[in-house]
């Protein structure tokens, strides 16, 4: 038997007292689209945090191809096939948008081989490819600094994709963007479905449902329910707590 | 930077043959301050890499520049003695043996190594152990002020061994060649002019890298670039390490041609003095590094001289017109972008009265998201 790509197991974050993530189990497997959403506090960033390493779980495990990461240097766990967009975009400012990209593609992270050029070609290819993906051709030589919120978070998004992790944690991608924006993003991030496992947390329902993946909603740091986007419609406690009833 | 207009390289040309002709154009005294100066430039632009690019402020250059100053000087002293000798000041406080780390510097292979490698190695394992644990900021800015002062106050205490106060100077030959001789002056000159142009280019060749790049990722967003696969602790660390190599040389070749090199040059004063050559010449731009080395410390000639109790309060204005109005520095008016941020121009004159500034560079990067 093949363990699952990742398995969150009964993992608990606990800041001061305040459990974050209160005993939650999840497991991904690869190649499938996976949809977080719940209220605010609910503990969906904390809950990728734990992932990536960010925060550490004071209990609980996270395997990843059953491999235990709740331990390990962030690097290493990138290094491992799992990247993150966060919820504000972090995109390298001082850097033009090819060179963003470009550093992410570099597969090769080491410091000693940034001395010289080599493999830096293979990476700038990838990032070309990428920079079009995102639809940010026009603005390939702009700093990242200058682009827009919404070009930010493609770039951010394109970044992640260009380090070809296997697992994609894509933290509320469509934040600040319009309507016709946030469906340019859900065919993106649809088209990365399958080369890789995404989870994508989001609020706006309209993108939820254009992307209709698995769908997983969190309460007070636990799992409430999970299923199909329509089961989660008609799921009355859901809807209480979106209500701000419980 | 350089600008991609050939307008750069040909000023830039020209300068270098101003250098180039100094040695005929000068007088022997003018000759001696203007190669102090290029040699106090390597630490600017040293720190151009850390400060600039990497977003790293340290208060402490001083110490690095007196690990190199002081290697330097101690062969020198060793230098002029005979079989069995001890330096004047050993002499003076009773010390009759010569310690084997003071011996060992009767060679010149050791002192020329020790300045291209003690300073580097300080600075690699305080980096190391400081940054790995994503110490960086203010706190770094302190801990490196701390480091100045106790370096400075170690070698005014050790006097039996490091001359105390007075520091080491009184010296007369290097690799057999008499330092008096204005022949061996304006060789010394060639040898600085040359170290100086060969580190404008190494560094800016390392800036343009992509060890450059991923050094202003770390400043940028350290963050990020760990939650891409990186480690950005050792691109700071290098950073620290070639600031300190330049420090290293920089105060190796001053000492050559002040001849002197004392505690009063590596203390916190000092230290505080070569961040504000770089704040007012350009903190990202080597070549403005340069310049303003070369500028602050001009002035700092002429004014000390003739008002010698205002060089504090105007380099204090220097610094401050710099940082405020000026960040980019001197460098920033030949950047082709904004050069003056007005805004806080106004509201530095404005002193109090009502309106908003602009927000300043900041002087030190927080570790950023």
């Amino acid at each position: 038997m093949t363990a699952p790509m990742l398995q969150l197991q009964n993992v608990v974050v606990d800041f001061d007292g305040f459990k974050a993530i209160n005993d939650l189990s999840l497991t991904i497997e690869s190649g499938s689209m996976t949809v977080v959403i719940g209220p605010n506090g609910a503990g969906k960033s904390t809950m990728c945090d734990s992932i990536i390493g960010r925060v550490r779980p004071s209990s609980g495990k996270v395997l990843f191809h059953g491999r235990e990461i709740q331990t390990e240097a962030e690097h290493n766990i990138v290094g491992l096939g799992i990247c993150r967009k966060f919820q504000t975009p972090g995109v390298l400012i001082a850097l033009s948008v090819i060179d963003n990209l470009t550093i992410a593609a570099t597969t090769d992270r080491r410091w000693w081989t940034k001395f010289s050029r080599k493999g830096e070609a293979e990476a700038r290819a990838r990032a070309e490819e990428i920079l079009e993906m995102v639809g940010l051709g026009p603005r390939r030589d702009a700093l990242a600094g200058n682009l827009s919120h919404g070009e930010k978070q493609w770039l951010e998004i394109g970044m992640v994709v260009a380090t070809d992790a296997e697992l994609l944690l894509l933290d509320e991608p469509t934040a600040g963007m319009g309507a016709a924006e946030s469906t340019q993003t859900a065919n993106i991030v649809k088209s990365l479905v399958g080369k890789h496992a995404v989870l994508v947390i989001d609020h706006d329902i309209d993108f939820v449902s254009q992307l209709g993946g698995h769908v997983v909603v969190l309460h007070q740091g636990q799992l409430l329910r999970e299923g199909t986007l329509a089961q989660i419609r008609a799921d009355e406690e859901v809807a209480a707590i979106y209500l701000g009833r419980a | 930077m350089t600008s991609s207009i050939p307008l750069g390289k040909i000023a830039g040309t020209a300068i270098l043959l101003l250098f180039v002709a100094a040695p005929w154009l000068l007088s022997a005294y003018d000759l001696n301050l203007v190669a102090r100066f290029l040699a106090l430039s390597l630490t600017a632009m040293g720190l151009v890499l850390l400060w600039g690019e990497g977003g790293i402020l340290s208060l402490g250059q001083g110490v690095f520049f007196g690990l190199g100053g002081y290697a330097i000087a101690m062969h020198l002293k060793l230098a002029q003695l005979g079989e069995g000798e001890v330096p004047d000041f050993m002499v003076w406080t009773g010390v009759e043996k010569l310690p084997w780390w003071w011996a060992i510097f009767h060679s010149p292979t050791v002192a020329i190594a020790a300045v291209f490698i003690l300073a580097p190695l300080l600075a690699g394992l305080i980096g190391w152990a400081i940054f790995r644990r994503r110490i960086g900021g203010v706190y770094f800015a302190l801990i490196t002020q701390a480091l100045a002062l106790a370096f400075a106050t170690l070698l005014i205490s050790k006097q039996d061994m490091t001359g105390g106060f007075n520091g080491l100077t009184d010296y007369s030959t290097l690799l057999g060649f008499n330092l008096n001789l204005p022949e061996t002056a304006i060789a010394l000159y060639f040898v600085t002019l040359g170290i100086v142009v060969a580190a404008l280019f190494a560094l800016n060749w390392l800036i343009a890298s992509r060890f450059g790049k991923l050094l202003r990722a770390s400043r940028d967003g350290t963050n990020r670039l760990r939650f891409l696969g990186y480690d950005p602790t050792p691109y700071k660390v290098i950073a620290f390490m070639v600031g300190a190599l330049m420090a290293s040389l920089s105060g190796a070749l001053f000492t050559l041609h002040a001849g002197v090199v004392s505690p009063a040059l590596v203390g916190v004063v000092p230290s505080i003095e070569m961040v504000i050559w770089v704040a007012v010449g350009g903190r990202q731009s080597v070549a403005g590094a340069l310049a303003g080395a070369l500028i602050v410390n001009f002035a700092k000639d002429k004014i000390s001289t003739a008002l010698p109790e205002m060089w504090l309060y105007i380099l204090g204005l220097m610094f401050i017109l710099a940082v405020t109005v000026l960040p980019k520095g001197l460098a920033g008016l030949f950047s082709g972008e904004r050069p003056f941020n007005a805004a806080r121009g106004r509201a530095l004159l404005a002193l109090g009265r009502k309106g908003k500034a602009a927000p300043a560079q900041p002087l030190i990067v927080e570790n950023a998201a």
